[in-house]
């Protein structure tokens, strides 16, 4: 149906929809966090959710103790090697529908820690995230914004065809291989189909 | 608080054995400290703990150092009648003082409102013989941090009741404080990398034959 139809028709009080429209409005509109922060990033995601900012007017304030619940994970803070199996192993453990915000920079790229030994580069080397937030921390709006972003998203997936969302194909993996911990780093350092180096072409350094 | 002379005055006489040394600090602060031998460290610590006039009932931090192998220079000047001539002669002698670790121990009393009082043990190299005895039985607050100095340092703390890596995982096999570690080669492309993160950029690339830096 065309659009200016539809909001003709709006306007008369008929309301008309699609299926793939309602689905995506009604899973959207309630994604349930996964309740865990690993450094200061958590407590912005904290103050998100708290009266002031207030999470719920987005349908995530429900914030889950238990990963089985949880539709959204939002990996806010430093990931260090010793913690990263742990986030894939709970990652795995949430059932489709589900959806990565990496939140700060530490989350994202290892932050101020990158250079480090002990602080993984980014949890988008073992898991497929959805929004990178950057910010050090990001304030809660920069939490909501991409919590927005990934509503947006949502809302423009269609539900068949190649560009279907991962749940809806039954050949798409749901669960990614858990790091082992190795005599030097991680073993993979990295999920090779998730991520690879990033290319350096020409130029000086 | 007493002189760290006058204390080991003390330990000489309370403790028979103990290799005890007075280590001055160069620095603005000219906080010396008081190094022990690892056979007797928990004998002396313990009367570091229970002396009247010490009571320092308090070891607020554990902590690691790691000295390399440093090679000592010396020149020598003899005179020498050569062909008739006298001559000054200069001779450099080198030799190669082995490296060690130190575990260095702040200790506090609370009772009697002083401290620091820093005690340190040093072991005999860097490789099998990185064995100190542990300080744990005497304060229980040296456990984790005893742990911590076996874990980045590779001390060994005879005696420890339970020493097991604390923060890196158990699989981990390196010593990431020491200063000989090298780590894994993960350079990540930076737009404006400096100073050391320059080094490891091309580090990096050079070992991956990249055409970059």
């Amino acid at each position: 149906m065309e659009e200016g139809l539809r909001r003709e028709l709006a306007q008369q009080g008929i309301v008309t929809t699609t299926l793939a429209d309602l689905y995506n409005w009604g899973r959207r509109n309630s994604l349930w966090p996964l309740n865990f922060g690993l450094a200061c990033c958590a407590i912005e995601m904290i103050a998100a959710s708290m009266a002031r900012f207030d999470i719920s007017r987005f349908g995530a304030e429900v914030f889950r103790p238990s990963p089985r619940q949880a539709d959204l994970m939002i990996v806010a803070g430093t990931v260090t090697k010793k913690m990263a199996p742990q986030v894939v192993r709970l990652y795995n453990q949430m059932p489709e529908p589900k959806y990565v915000i990496a939140m700060g920079a530490c989350a994202i790229s290892g932050g101020p820690f990158k250079q480090g030994y002990n602080v993984l580069k980014g949890i988008d080397r073992y898991l497929p995230v959805d929004v990178h937030i950057p910010g050090c921390p990001p304030r809660p709006e920069a939490l909501l914004h991409a919590l927005m972003a990934l509503q947006e998203k949502i809302r423009g997936q269609a539900l068949t065809g190649p560009a279907r969302p991962r749940h809806l194909q039954s050949e798409a993996p749901s669960e990614f291989p858990v790091p082992q911990f190795g005599a030097h780093d991680l073993e993979p350092p990295h999920h090779p189909e998730l991520w690879q180096p990033p290319a350096v072409v020409g130029g000086e350094s | 608080m007493e002189t760290l002379e006058r204390i080991r005055t003390r330990l000489e006489a309370a403790v028979a054995g103990a290799e005890l040394e007075v280590v001055a600090n160069g620095a603005v602060a000219a906080q010396g400290s008081l190094r022990v031998d690892a056979a007797h460290a928990v004998a002396v610590a313990r009367f570091l703990r229970d002396d009247a006039q010490l009571q320092l009932d308090y070891c607020s931090n554990v902590t690691g150092v790691d000295w390399l192998d440093r090679v000592v220079r010396t020149t020598v000047r003899t005179r020498r009648v050569i062909d008739g001539l006298e001559r000054e002669l200069e001779q450099t002698t080198e030799h190669t003082v082995p490296g060690y670790l130190e575990a260095v121990y702040h200790l506090y009393s609370v009772a009697l409102r002083h401290g620091p009082l820093v005690l340190r043990q040093r072991t005999a190299d860097r490789a099998d013989g990185a064995r100190v005895a542990s300080l744990t039985p005497v304060w229980r607050s040296a456990e984790f941090q005893e742990r911590e100095v076996y874990d980045l340092f590779g001390v060994v703390f005879e005696g420890h009741p339970d020493l097991r890596r604390i923060l890196m995982w158990d699989e981990f096999r390196d010593h990431p404080m020491r200063k000989d570690y090298v780590e894994p080669d993960d350079y990540e492309y930076e737009p404006t990398p400096h100073d050391e993160v320059l080094a490891k950029a091309r580090r990096h690339y050079a070992g991956a034959g990249g055409d970059r830096a």
